[in-house]
């Protein structure tokens, strides 16, 4: 056995095998549309990769944990240790353009573009994932799981889910 | 005491009061007045789980003698659990809900803040984790109360009466003592002197808009930080510790 084990397998494919780990509760995007893995670092034959968790009592932190796990390992990673980080905190400012796409076409609306201060505490603009229109009402701060509030559209008159900004 | 055991103690407290307000949230489900305020609460008590259990697990490794979250939540007894007398009181009607929420809440944001600033990485970073959510629940809750307060005659009387019954409860969040004192000095940890001031201004300004009032009467409980509890912290855990004492190391 050599010295020391070249790296198997390269970071790009990890990246690439991510993106194909959807994410439990809205599985049209997955783990790198959320923006939730921070970091891949390949050692050997295995990989740490670092992943914060979306809200501190989050469900799926510990199921996404094991997909990432499964399908790595699936991958013929040997070693695959999953890292939780918690700084920076997770914001919703991370999930890609590819994953509010997504979350569009979902029927999901996604996050007003940044969840500073005076978005969180002030009125953001919600748009209405089906005609568009900024024409919108809360009816719930919260939907079916805790990333979501639940809107309807004033214009279509359709209700829908909103994911909102932290 | 020593550094270490101050960071735990402290620590420890943090995780004791969110995990006593998520087992008080949860008593909820399937409980809510409507389904909107259902699923915020379930929401919120997910919320405050989670952070009991960074809290936990925390403690425990700093306290190095192998206990963790389980351990803290469900093998300790009555006594040993120093959160606040407020988290304790019973969900009563929605409005005492809300109370008891927007009382705490204006405190632990401010403490949550104040941490994030604290030398000590860890608790910095649990606590810049849990700010976002708190400050979402705090703003959901003062917008209830000002909604009850500024609302009926009856929904006004209801909640003024809510704020009377728990207002005795606030004092015991100010009285800080040597874990307190050690976090201030050694950690850059929140000064409770200047904690006070910015929750008074901040709770007097939501109960201003909510047309309610101060009861005149000051007078506070305390007792639990020492683990004194009142009456209605035995039921609580009997509940939330049944099935680690029917079952001890049982597992999902």
């Amino acid at each position: 056995m050599a010295e020391t084990i070249a790296n198997l397998y390269s970071e790009t494919e990890i990246w690439k095998w991510l993106g194909e780990v959807p994410d439990p509760e809205i599985p049209v995007v997955s783990v790198i549309d959320l923006g939730i893995v921070r970091k891949v670092t390949v050692i050997g034959g295995g990989v740490i990769v670092d992943v914060s968790p979306t809200y501190s009592g989050c469900p799926a932190t510990e199921f996404i944990e094991d997909s990432i796990k499964t399908k790595l390992q699936a991958e013929g990673l040997a070693a695959v240790t999953i890292r939780r980080v918690l700084s920076p905190p997770w914001t919703t400012d991370w999930i890609t353009k590819a994953g509010r796409d997504k979350l569009l076409e979902y029927g999901i609306a996604p996050p007003a573009s940044s969840a500073s201060m005076r978005d969180l505490l002030g009125k953001a603009e919600v748009h209405c994932p089906r005609c568009g229109s900024n024409q919108t009402t809360a009816i719930s701060e919260f939907g079916s799981t805790a990333c979501k509030a639940s809107y309807k559209c004033d214009e279509c008159l359709e209700p829908f889910e909103y994911f909102k900004c932290i | 005491m020593s550094k270490e055991e101050a960071l735990y103690r402290y620590v420890l407290r943090l995780g004791d009061n969110a995990l006593v307000l998520a087992q008080r949230l949860i008593e909820l489900v399937a409980h809510g007045p409507e389904l909107e305020e259902e699923m915020a609460n379930a929401n919120f008590a997910l919320d405050y789980l989670g952070q009991a259990r960074m809290f936990y697990s925390y403690a425990g490794e700093v306290e190095g003698e192998g206990r963790g979250e389980d351990y803290f939540a469900f093998m300790r007894g009555e006594r040993e659990f120093a959160n606040f007398l407020l988290l304790e009181q019973p969900n009563g009607h929605f409005g005492d809900t809300i109370a008891r929420s927007v009382l705490f809440e204006n405190y632990y944001l401010l403490q949550l803040e104040a941490l994030t600033r604290c030398i000590d990485s860890r608790l910095a970073e649990i606590a810049a984790r849990s700010v976002k959510e708190i400050r979402y629940h705090q703003r959901h809750d003062s917008q209830w109360l000002v909604r009850l307060g500024d609302g009926t005659p009856e929904s006004h009387e209801r909640i003024q009466q809510s704020i009377n019954d728990l207002w005795p409860f606030t004092g015991e969040m100010f009285l800080g003592d040597e874990v307190d004192t050690v976090i201030r000095e050694k950690y850059n940890g929140p000064d409770l002197g200047v904690l006070k001031t910015a929750w008074e201004l901040r709770t007097l300004g939501t109960l201003k808009e909510a047309t309610l009032h101060v009861p005149d009467d000051q007078w506070m409980h305390s007792g639990g930080r020492e683990g004194r509890h009142t009456e209605h912290f035995g039921p609580l855990i009997a509940e939330m510790q049944y099935m680690q004492r029917s079952y001890p190391g049982l597992n999902w």
